[in-house]
């Protein structure tokens, strides 16, 4: 078994699994994750797609470290401090939502915390609970959270699925503005190649079951600076070369 | 409202049964309040109920603490739960009686061994209790916390304990009758002060009326307890909850 470790070069991901298996009902195993390699440089948002239930949530709980059992190496930034924004919020619902984020980032100054709630819109929602948010704005308090840690590494696993495509725009919107604040490297996880083309420096496509990275996509455009047309472009690409398996899959 | 109305119905009802059964067998509500009265005012009354709460108090902060630690042990890790499981089925079915003559025999006819004696029998219901909450428990927080690297005693207050706050209610509420009861016992067997020792002299006596009166007066005690202590206490343990309209 090995597990996650740190390295020397701060920043760097670099993840080689040769295989994850769990064991299923009938007593076989059943391979989820198979030579699954990609390295992810300082400061870049590297988006994992893959279709539903291809393994990326195994994925990014082996970089996380939260389960091992793995054949394989995987290497993460030196100091560590890793940040999750998991694809259900995971608040605390009986600390407000304020306390939910001083609670896991007591060291957040006040000009972050004002900057965060400020950005994701939550000024107003600071003394609520989280059973009091709808689902667009618990999901913020859980960014607003995994940024106030100031995070070396941050995985965000399907943070905007289930919203409607308008508030998941403008959800995406705001992940740009902070991930571009201070280039936190990033590692996204989405079945949604539109995601995907709008938020990533760097695609890496996922077969099936069991999952290995089938085509890596560098995206040289800044996210700023890409229209709809290159967006379209983008996902005409992704759908190429992985016939149209997860294109079609798109919102 | 309706409390009040409940509980004048069950005065009447009393007082009723004391016209039927006679003033001997069980003297109506006013004479049991006179005794209340004279007693308090002679100072015995709190002499005896200070030193029952006292042991109540003792006893059960030594077996909700402890039950609350095994408790949480068990539920989290399987093979604590395996190794621990016999004694506490063993502990469960210990009657209260065989572990307080132990006690007493084993300790002394001492203050230390009737708290203790009160405590174990207490420790295993309370250990059930928290338990079944601690195998409740979310594993998405969990994991939350884990990759947060939240500090060990910050996810045990913030993530694991409000978690557990509806079970720790629960085996505080029927740990403090259970409680109580028990020490009444353990006082009686071999205490020279206390609720329970009262009542083993108006026992030898027949006086029926003494014997309600000391026990009216400390359940008196154990409700005020109940509605200045542990119902602001849940309130505010669950004020986060959406209010129903």
């Amino acid at each position: 078994m090995n597990d996650a470790r740190p390295a020397g070069d701060p920043g760097l991901l670099e993840v080689r699994i040769e295989r994850k298996a769990y064991g299923s009902a009938l007593g076989q195993h059943v391979d989820v994750l198979r030579d699954l390699r990609f390295i992810l440089p300082r400061g870049e948002v590297g988006v994992l797609v893959g279709p539903s239930g291809c393994g990326k949530t195994t994925m990014l709980r082996l970089i996380a470290g939260s389960e091992g059992g793995y054949e394989g190496t995987i290497v993460r930034p030196a100091a560590g401090k890793l940040a999750m924004v998991f694809q259900e919020p995971r608040l605390l619902p009986w600390r407000t939502v304020e306390e939910n984020v001083r609670l896991i980032a007591p060291g957040v100054d006040d000009m972050t915390f004002t900057m965060l709630f400020d950005v994701l819109e939550l000024t107003h929602h600071r003394a609520h609970y989280p059973g009091e948010l709808s689902l667009g704005l618990a999901r913020r308090v859980a960014l607003a959270r995994a940024f106030a840690t100031d995070p070396d590494l941050l995985l965000l696993d399907e943070p905007f699925v289930s919203l409607d495509e308008a508030l998941a725009r403008r959800l995406q919107d705001e992940l740009i503005l902070l991930v571009e604040r201070r280039a936190v490297t990033t590692l996204l996880v989405t079945h949604d190649v539109d995601e995907a083309a709008r938020l990533g420096d760097r695609l890496f496509l996922l077969s099936p079951r069991p999952a290995h990275v089938v085509a890596e996509l560098p995206i040289a455009m800044p996210r700023r600076s890409r229209s709809t047309d290159d967006i379209t472009a983008i996902k005409a690409d992704v759908a190429r070369r992985i016939g149209n398996n997860v294109g079609s899959q798109a919102r | 409202m309706l409390r009040l109305a409940s509980l004048a119905l069950f005065f009447i009802a009393w007082f009723a049964g004391s016209l039927v059964a006679g003033e001997q067998m069980l003297p109506g509500p006013d004479t049991v309040l006179a005794t209340i009265l004279t007693e308090a005012r002679s100072g015995d009354l709190f002499l005896h109920l200070g030193a029952t709460l006292a042991r109540v108090l003792v006893a059960f902060t030594l077996a909700m603490t402890l039950g609350a630690a095994i408790g949480l042990a068990m539920g989290r890790s399987p093979v604590i739960d395996r190794l621990g499981d016999p004694w506490l089925i063993v502990l469960l079915n210990l009657p209260a009686l065989v572990i307080i003559v132990l006690a007493y025999i084993w300790g002394g006819l001492t203050e230390t061994a009737a708290v203790l004696a009160v405590a174990i029998n207490k420790l295993p219901t309370a250990v059930v209790t928290v338990r079944e909450g601690a195998r409740a428990l979310d594993p998405a927080l969990d994991e939350m916390a884990r990759v947060f690297a939240m500090p060990r005693w910050k996810a045990l207050r913030h993530v694991v304990l409000p978690q557990l706050a509806p079970y720790l209610a629960a085996a505080a509420r029927s740990g403090l009758s259970l409680v109580w009861k028990i020490v009444l016992i353990v006082e009686l067997l071999g205490r020279p002060n206390g609720v329970g020792f009262e009542i083993g002299v108006a026992f030898q006596l027949f006086d029926v009326t003494r014997i309600l009166a000391y026990a009216l007066a400390f359940v008196a005690v154990i409700m005020a307890i109940e509605m200045a202590l542990v119902q602001p206490i849940e309130r505010r343990a669950s004020r986060w909850r959406p209010r129903t309209a």
